[in-house]
């Protein structure tokens, strides 16, 4: 790298950074101009209309194509249900269905369960700082790196060897035999579930920790001058407070774990009964150069969020209708 | 927002932002290597350009092999003004469609496997070879090597650039000497010498196919090496192209006879425990054993050669009277023909232009294999190619039987399969084949998922 | 939601006993209260060492010789010493043609991360706001429709915004190149673009939540004193929602720090845009040797995150909403 390629790339950013907020400017500027008559609706147009464009081009048309690929094989032509014929008929099929489910239901409620907890016991103690930075690493930590890091908690070495995975060393000095952990069947998936948790109690952590600040301190004085205990005023106070908070995290932590493929693929590439669908789908979509066979499992990943899309929406209704 | 809650927004952006620059400090601007200071004979052929035109190439070779390739071509930028841009990354394979679809693949690729570029060249996104490349093929390749460059529509598209030999088989110089054991000549003799290691009272094979997400391969080079030998080249070609199915008698033989190896408790596996798990140790850990002499035998392709390293860190010397060293895999009967199978690139080009011909032409050139040769650590099957600039012993040796006019050549069977079996159900299957479950349950899986079409 | 019985007045109490309870209760809430937040802290540090634990023995283990990584545990180190700064030492300095200084790919992994962090977070707070406080016909659907794109899997959708790309922006950027030669043709403005894309159904969603939890008094008090909707996101939303974008601005710079794929997919891969991540994933060999490497690596990328979460800690200040309701 020369000088001057340093210069051309710190132009770049500052030249973007400078376009970008001129034009939001100009954005917001135009929203104070806009004619008396129906300003509602320029108003909502120039708050909206960015994000909405950059979806169409970006998200919904690729996801529309997507679907179409569905019902084609690898050289494009068109092959009806036969993808879902396929995807359904391969022996390993309902492990993996059932394997996502597992992953879904689990991941989610305890990561927001530790996380909730953590962010409340550590709430305005000294060095909260330190404490959350200590539970959002493994969020900071690249995939790659958290590979390694679980490869020495579960690595196996044979009886006489020493061992190198924690939890093996942990068995063998209670005497007892080390065990194959990731090839173990049905264990392995739940230690697969761990290193999930554990990357995303971070994020659970940080949001809900922002949601318990944002409840107004008054009414949490007033509920302790009411003499309740903590418990109490954590159910009647902190609790309804930061419900929107939850529903959104577990709500995201739900789709990311139905996306996130890369755990498994790293730790046991889908064997030994782990694979989950959408391990299946990056496989099948970029390593076999199946692009249908991956489009009809992203379909089916799909409907698998439905559930949790007519829950929010339930919730966003009842919003509404209370304010 | 305030004006503090804005400087304070600026402070890490600022503190990141002049770490950086600390780091950029360290960087420096490289002076060009020019014309003048280099002997430019060999490249008048490839023409003289102004202007500096860029001519990219992507890859999977990173780090120091990436390296030595730039190096490779370093004095024909110098005397034609053509600048090659390489960029290798893992994730190449898995990303040229995306970028040959989206219209920003480089110009030239470097195809680690003939699936791959038949994959490419069906879908349209490859252009023709230019005539000097095909020119050069036909001069410094055999006809098999330019038969994987040629697409299903006849068109010759890419020329071989580099060659791996595998099914080596690694073991300890000095063991075989004191315990008087002999190099075997049929596979026959392989299962005897295996025989008496055990009975000596070593576990005689150590093995390993951990590899990440493709957990598995090294198991596939196993079969393929066996049915390549026993039953023969034709056997092997219809293998890949499914003119014969997965399950066929021919292919569970193969399976069966590397099982007889591999699961075999008392054959396997040394020093790391029993026959699962061959399935969890890496494959760059699985030889190490030969050094210690806890394992006699280890099956491994040639590059294995940068991995023996001793427990201090050390390399270990690869050489006929050295620390370890490998013998080829043996024909199934002793005598037979020399069958090898390996692996090497195909370089393709996604645009047309004369630079990109002429560097085209000059990567499948006697000149360049020996450039890229005498800069170590690869070997190519270019015939022009001076056996004796390869940099080791084994280098020498595969170099020997790739030029070989006698030598069966195949590539690796599991990179000419389609990628839903060659690296997915194959890897998978040798995982489920080796935690216990049996041959035709496996080969059956296998089959069914090869794609209809 | 739960009743809140305990908040009741007990009717028909005598005052004085009344009283002489509350005491009661205060002495034992308090003993109470001690007790519970003991218990709490003693979680909490369970907690934090479970967490940490882990990261802990790749720390050590980035201190140690190869050779002793792969044989034996991280927590022998007293009996197998051995220090190396080694692992380290490759993976800021080692360098080669092919692969410039490691401070190339610093910068080019923040130049693509404050964009791409800046922009998602400004176009979705605003969207954000439109869908809690602008009331328009079919906002409800279109909001669970944005928000369903977000289990759109990235890699689908990754061809056909790169041939979008390729036709419209690249003669853009070509033409720039020409203007100031400085800046490459293969700039990071697709890479900006495809990931503030990438970010913006979790950024609406996320955002959303907060925006309308705003007390709407305040929003009511300010249109009705002649506030434009532009005033109110500028002057009273945005201020008011600092923790919530504080917290996705952490996660989305570290989501793009830590992203291969995009950027190798929209940059090309080219010297000139390639991020950190794409350095450290080469450090590891062709074939995956040197993975060792990999262990100092994980804490060398990790930094600048950790810095960006500490300097956003501050916006996590309580009492935002403070006097806005009555409680």
């Amino acid at each position: 790298m020369t000088t001057a390629d340093l210069l051309g790339k710190i132009i770049q950013v500052v030249a973007a950074l400078a376009a970008f907020s001129l034009v939001i400017g100009l954005v917001l500027f135009l929203i104070d101009k806009a004619p008396k008559r129906g300003r509602d609706y320029w108003q909502l147009a120039f708050f909206l209309l960015p994000a909405l464009i950059l979806l169409a081009v970006g998200l919904i048309y690729p996801a529309f194509r997507t679907s179409l690929l569905a019902f084609s094989n690898s050289s494009g032509e068109w092959v009806g249900g036969e993808n879902f014929v396929w995807m359904f008929t391969q022996p390993a099929a309902l492990i993996t269905l059932g394997n996502t489910v597992i992953w879904v239901v689990v991941v989610p409620i305890l990561s927001t369960a530790i996380g909730l907890a953590y962010a409340l016991f550590i709430d305005k103690s000294r060095g909260e700082k330190y404490f959350k930075a200590l539970v959002f690493m493994p969020m900071a930590i690249s995939f790659v790196g958290a590979g390694i890091i679980w490869r020495f908690v579960y690595d196996y070495k044979s009886g006489d060897s020493a061992q190198i995975g924690l939890l093996n060393q942990i068995l063998v000095w209670f005497g007892a035999e080390p065990v194959q952990w990731l090839q173990t069947s049905p264990i392995n998936t739940f230690l697969l579930i761990v290193v999930m948790i554990w990357i995303q109690t971070g994020f659970a952590m940080v949001i809900c920790s922002a949601a318990i600040k944002g409840v107004p301190t008054e009414q949490i004085e007033a509920a302790q001058l009411d003499g309740t205990n903590p418990w109490q005023r954590f159910t009647n106070v902190t609790l309804p407070g930061i419900r929107g908070s939850l529903v959104v995290v577990i709500t995201t932590i739900s789709i990311a774990t139905l996306k996130v493929f890369d755990i498994v693929r790293t730790m046991t590439a889908g064997n030994f009964d782990t694979s989950v669908i959408a391990n299946e789908m990056y496989t099948q979509a970029f390593r076999a150069g199946e692009q249908g066979r991956g489009a009809a499992l992203a379909i089916v990943l799909f409907l698998l969020v439905l559930p949790i899309v007519i829950y929010n929406v339930r919730v966003l209704r009842q919003q509404r209708e209370i304010r | 927002m305030s004006v503090k809650q804005h400087r304070r927004l600026l402070v890490p952006v600022a503190a990141a932002a002049v770490m950086g620059l600390a780091l950029a400090g360290c960087t420096g601007d490289i002076a060009a290597q020019t014309a003048e200071d280099t002997d430019c004979a060999a490249y008048t052929d490839y023409g003289t350009f102004e202007g500096s035109p860029e001519v990219t190439i992507g890859g999977t070779i990173q780090d120091d092999e990436a390296d030595r390739l730039v190096k490779s071509w370093a004095d024909f930028q110098a005397c034609t003004g053509i600048t090659v841009n390489y960029t290798g990354t893992k994730e190449f394979e898995a990303q040229i469609a995306v970028l040959a679809e989206g219209g920003s693949a480089p110009d030239i690729g470097i195809i680690p496997q003939p699936g791959l570029f038949n994959k490419l060249a069906d879908a349209g996104f490859l252009k023709a070879a230019p005539a000097a490349v095909e020119a050069n093929v036909d001069e410094w390749w055999s006809a098999d090597w330019k038969g994987y460059g040629t697409a299903a529509d006849g068109t010759f598209y890419a020329a071989p650039l580099m060659a791996s030999v595998k099914g080596y088989v690694w073991y300890s110089p000095s063991e075989f000497k004191e315990k008087g054991y002999e190099i075997p000549t049929s596979l026959d003799e392989m299962m005897d010498l295996t025989a008496q290691i055990a009975s000596d009272g070593t576990v005689p094979w150590c093995a390993g196919v951990g590899s990440g997400d493709a957990t598995g391969w090294p198991g596939t080079d196993w079969v393929e090496d066996y049915v390549l030998r026993q039953a023969g080249a034709e056997t092997y070609d219809k293998w890949v192209t499914h003119e014969i199915p997965f399950n066929d008698p021919a292919i569970v033989t193969a399976f069966n006879s590397v099982g007889d190896i591999l699961k075999n408790p008392e054959y396997v596996n040394a020093g790391l425990g029993d026959v699962s798990s061959i399935i969890s140790t890496e494959f760059g850990d699985a030889g190490l054993p030969v050094l210690d002499g806890t394992c006699a035998l280890h099956h491994q392709a040639s590059f294995y050669e940068g991995f023996w390293k001793n427990a201090d860190g050390s390399d270990a010397t690869v050489a006929p009277d050295g620390d370890v060293y490998a013998f080829l895999l043996p024909p199934a009967e002793s005598g037979g023909e020399q069958a090898v199978t390996g692996g090497g690139e195909l370089v393709s080009a996604f645009a047309e232009s004369d630079e990109i011909t002429a560097v085209l032409s000059y990567l499948s050139s006697d000149t360049w294999a020996n450039n890229r040769v005498a800069l170590k650590g690869v070997i190519s099957a270019n015939t022009g190619l001076d056996a004796s600039l390869a940099s080791s012993d084994i280098l020498k040796q595969s170099v020997e039987i790739l030029q070989d006019p006698n030598t069966v050549f195949r590539f690796d069977g599991s990179d000419l399969m389609p990628g839903a079996v060659g690296t997915d159900s194959f890897w998978k299957g040798i995982v489920s084949w080796l935690s216990g479950d049996d041959t035709q349950k496996v080969v059956d899986t296998i089959e069914s998922s090869w794609p209809k079409s | 939601m739960s009743d809140n019985v305990v908040d009741l007045p007990i009717p028909g109490t005598a005052k004085g006993k009344a009283d002489s309870t509350a005491e009661v209760v205060g002495k034992a809430s308090r003993v109470k209260r001690r007790l519970t937040s003991r218990t709490a802290t003693a979680v909490a540090l369970v907690i934090a060492v479970l967490w940490t634990l882990p990261t802990f023995g790749l720390f050590i283990s980035s201190f140690r010789p190869a050779g002793l990584i792969s044989t034996t545990g991280w927590w022998t180190i007293f009996q197998n010493p051995g220090f190396t700064l080694a692992n380290y030492q490759e993976v800021l300095f080692s360098t080669s043609q092919s692969s410039p200084q490691l401070g190339a790919y610093f910068v080019n992994s923040l130049a693509i991360a404050i964009p791409a962090t800046l922009f998602p977070l400004v176009i979705a707070a605003m969207a954000a706001y439109a869908f809690a406080w602008i009331k328009f016909k079919w906002s409800g659907a279109l909001f669970v429709l944005i928000f369903a794109l977000q289990i759109v899997p990235l890699q689908l959708a990754l061809i056909p915004l790169l041939q979008m790309f390729t036709q419209f922006l690249r003669p853009g950027q070509i033409w720039i190149h020409e203007l100031i030669p400085m800046i490459p043709e293969q700039g990071y403005l697709p890479v900006w673009i495809a990931h503030t894309i990438f970010a913006l159904p979790l950024a609406i969603f996320l955002l959303h939540n907060f925006i309308s939890e705003i007390p709407g008094e305040v929003i009511e008090a300010a249109r009705v004193d002649g506030a434009s909707h532009g005033q109110v996101f500028f002057r009273i939303v945005l201020p008011l929602a600092v923790p919530a974008l504080a917290s996705f601005a952490i996660f989305q710079f570290l989501w793009v720090w830590n992203d291969l794929l995009v950027a190798l997919i929209f940059s090309g891969g080219t010297q000139d845009v390639a991020p950190l991540t794409q350095r450290l994933a080469e450090l590891t060999g062709t074939r995956g040797q040197d993975w060792q490497r990999l262990t100092a690596a994980a804490f060398v990328s990790l930094v600048v995150p950790l810095i960006v979460f500490f300097s956003l800690q501050r916006y996590f200040v309580r009492g935002l909403l403070a006097g806005s309701t009555k409680g």
